[in-house]
């Protein structure tokens, strides 16, 4: 396979995923300032941020306001990550790498961005936006079904699994980030009901409110929370889950090329390093820096792959 | 009654035989089917990314060539009859290629004078003395043919450099198939789904010697903005081939080799859809980043096959084009079997006063231009148009040939108001290998939309059309 094609491959899942992440960030976002109406623009800032957009909003805007914030992050062109610019992004990619995919997979790309594009011609109206965002996330898994029941199990499957675990693992630990302070236990957190709004949100934004009451019941608790988004080794979203997948499919790709490059390894020291851990030794070692230090050796992980596998030049 | 040939329907309205199944199927069809069916076409074109990018335009213009649902059809007889024109052609502008780059007989027997060639922007010095594998130059041809009466068939064009459209014949047919079963159980049509595969065989077939094994084929592209990038991705997908932009290869120990995730690999064949100035910076154009620095060196030194060979455009340039019919008697030893356009040369002085006596009356093409850019279409400009041209014509005669005004034949499509003729061309695809001459049976017919137009290009308005070839 070309190294480019790997590349295409890889980002085209990375924006892919994005594209859900941020959709359901803004889902979060908008109930949380449903439900507080009073510090409606804080909780836009944290949604900015946590999308890695915020720099570029206040480049473009004085005031943080809601309209303001749902249109940069859903549809600015100005704004790279903005959910249209991904989706194109996507779509270019899937183009590039056209003849790496299956029908179903090319025309599940296609006709999301041709329908985004359709609804993102114009602002989206506060009504409209709930359905905007659900079809944003139907399409992200009709391109996932589709991927997973028509792709070959090859190296084109591994490059496309590593793009979306690295994506997914990113965006897990950026909402962890900017919301880590929320999870500390001080002598504040007594599970006010402000607190339980926070807690929650940050279940619904990774959108494990069903799978975490499923595992620890109906009572939420940070530690709990904190466990199960970085340690949980069924949650598909945890940072345990996604390091797991991208191990995995890099040693997939070693199987089946012969030779491994040293993001393989980077990939066992990442997985040792922060996730053969119990959640007790993470707070104590301190969240924060624990996020930091993970979103760091994460980034150099990906860099690694793309030198390994020849994407550039 | 219509001054044109319609290929559809005798003068009397009566079915001409190659349609009598269409005639028949489309007067028992419900119009409002037909009409959603042919929706239904262009949505799917447009959910499979069928498209074509407009130069100039902004990027994300991406247009949809229209597909129209009535099928041209091509009688046995027809058929044969063209085939064997087109083979005796193509074999005609091989032997023309070899000769132009090696001993040059054609001009020392003066039946083309030398300056056609020397001072021709299509002729590439760097080919003299090569001699690439097989002797096969012009791996894939599109000729261009159009008709004027029930057994007039004209040769408009040859295109000898990038032929583009083959992936419209194919993705037209299974456009058909899936919207109209019923049509093709009712009629004996030829298959042309076999076109990739010939197509991988036909150039692996044309490997140079260094090549070990199996050939390792690739499809050079300049990338996802060009025009024809759907076409490019979509052969490299139905060969099973890479499909590769300039910065993923490099010359490696005298090999072009492509960036792999495993490391760099040989190339054998390259069939490149990138104009000769911008294959290699090194070579012609510095400024090209499409191409590959040193290719030409490798290829000279055998170490991979081109298709299409470079410098072939010195034989679909349209200066060239009026010497056709010597050129296949030179190298055939027969008489063409297919006609040429008469063509003027306005180099000529006295083909220059006539043509500038009688521009209202005739076409006048840019001898390099393409796309249907650049020319003059007598019968439907204006004044101002004409007098315009006039003044290019007086300042560079040689920049120019001109044709009559053909009566091109019609083809009915299936408009607003039911079936109606519209002006059609042909190009059928043509494979050369030492292996022969294959021409798939069928093509591109494209389809002037316009009532009472000429121009069939996509750039210019243009549709498509299903091509039909039928059996005996």
């Amino acid at each position: 396979m070309l190294g480019k094609t790997a590349g295409g491959l890889f980002w085209m899942s990375r924006y892919l995923e994005r594209a859900e992440n941020t959709a359901r960030l803004l889902e979060t976002g908008q109930r949380m300032a449903l439900t507080r109406t009073k510090n409606s623009a804080e909780e836009w800032g944290s949604v900015l941020k946590t999308a890695g957009v915020l720099d570029g909003y206040h480049a473009k805007y004085d005031e943080i306001s809601k309209d303001n914030a749902v249109d940069w992050v859903l549809r600015d062109a100005d704004n790279p990550s903005s959910i249209k610019s991904v989706i194109k992004q996507a779509r270019d990619n899937a183009r590039l790498v056209r003849t790496a995919l299956t029908h179903d997979v090319w025309s599940a790309v296609n006709s999301t961005w041709m329908q985004i594009d359709e609804v993102m011609k114009r602002r989206v109206n506060e009504r409209d936006l709930p359905a905007t965002l659900e079809l944003i996330r139907q399409q992200a898994a009709l391109v996932r079904g589709a991927t997973l029941g028509t792709m070959l199990r090859n190296d084109i499957f591994d490059f496309t699994r590593i793009g979306t675990f690295v994506e997914r693992a990113d965006n897990t630990g950026r909402i962890l980030d900017v919301k880590y302070y929320v999870l500390l236990p001080t002598a504040f957190s007594v599970g006010s009901s402000l607190d339980n709004i926070q807690w929650e949100s940050i279940l619904r934004s990774v959108g494990a409110g069903g799978g975490y009451r499923m595992t620890h019941g109906e009572k939420t608790r940070p530690s709990d929370i904190a466990q199960f988004l970085i340690l949980d080794q069924r949650m598909p979203r945890s940072l345990h889950f996604c390091c797991r997948k991208i191990q995995e499919n890099l040693s997939y790709l070693k199987k089946d090329y012969g030779f491994a490059g040293p993001s393989c390894e980077a990939s066992n020291a990442l997985y040792k390093k922060y996730l053969d851990q119990k959640i007790s030794d993470i707070f104590e070692f301190g969240l924060h820096e624990y996020i930091q230090d993970f979103l760091t050796d994460l980034g150099n992980l990906s860099r690694q792959i793309e030198i390994d596998y020849r994407f550039y030049e | 009654m219509s001054v044109y040939f319609d290929e559809m329907f005798n003068g009397d309205g009566s079915l001409r035989g190659p349609y009598e199944e269409i005639g028949r199927w489309f007067n028992a069809e419900d119009v409002s089917r037909l009409r959603a069916k042919q929706r239904e076409a262009e949505e799917v074109f447009r959910l499979t990314g069928i498209t074509f990018n407009v130069y100039g335009k902004a990027e994300a213009e991406e247009r949809l060539i229209p597909f129209d649902i009535v099928p041209r059809v091509i009688s046995a007889r027809e058929w044969q009859r063209l085939e064997r024109g087109i083979e005796q052609r193509v074999r005609a502008i091989n032997a023309f290629l070899h000769d132009i780059y090696h001993r040059q007989e054609i001009v020392r027997a003066g039946r083309v004078p030398a300056e056609m060639i020397a001072g021709n922007e299509a002729f590439l010095p760097q080919m003299l003395g090569v001699s690439p594998p097989g002797q096969v130059y012009t791996h894939i041809v599109g000729v261009d043919l159009v008709r004027t009466g029930p057994d007039e068939f004209f040769v408009l064009e040859d295109n000898a450099r990038t032929p583009s459209g083959v992936s419209y014949m194919l993705e037209n047919r299974e456009t058909m198939l899936k919207m109209f079963p019923e049509l093709f159980s009712a009629t004996n049509v030829r298959n042309v789904s076999d076109y990739p595969r010939n197509l991988r065989r036909s150039l692996a077939a044309c490997a140079p010697a260094c090549a070990d094994g199996e050939p390792t084929v690739a499809v050079l592209t300049p990338g996802i903005y060009n025009s024809a990038y759907y076409e490019h991705a979509f052969l490299a997908d139905q060969m099973a081939v890479e499909l590769v932009e300039g910065h993923d290869l490099r010359v490696v120990d005298g090999r072009v080799c492509m960036r792999t995730t495993r490391g760099y690999t040989p190339i054998d064949v390259l069939y490149r859809r990138v104009d000769d100035d911008f294959l290699d910076p090194l070579n012609f154009n510095p400024d090209s980043a499409l191409g590959v620095p040193g290719i030409l060196d490798v290829y000279r030194a055998g170490g991979i096959t081109i298709a299409n060979a470079p410098g072939t455009g010195i034989a679909d340039d349209k200066a060239i084009y009026s010497y056709m019919p010597e050129i296949v008697e030179f190298y055939t030893g027969e008489k063409p079997l297919l006609q040429n356009v008469p063509t003027w040369r306005c180099s000529d002085p006295d083909s220059l006063s006539y043509v500038l006596d009688n521009l209202s009356e005739l076409v006048v093409k840019e001898v390099h231009g393409s796309g249907g850019y650049g020319m003059l279409i007598g019968p439907t400009a204006n004044k101002k148009e004409i007098s315009a041209f006039r003044d290019k014509l007086i300042s560079r005669p040689a920049n120019y040939i001109a044709q009559p005004t053909l009566s091109l034949s019609t083809v009915p499509i299936f408009a607003r108001s039911g079936l109606a003729p519209r002006h059609v061309d042909l190009r059928p695809f043509v494979l050369v290998s030492p292996e022969g001459v294959k021409i798939t049976p069928g093509g591109l017919t494209r389809v002037a939309l316009k009532k009472g137009s000429l121009v069939v290009n996509s750039s210019q308005g243009g549709g498509t059309k299903d091509t039909w070839v039928l059996e005996d």
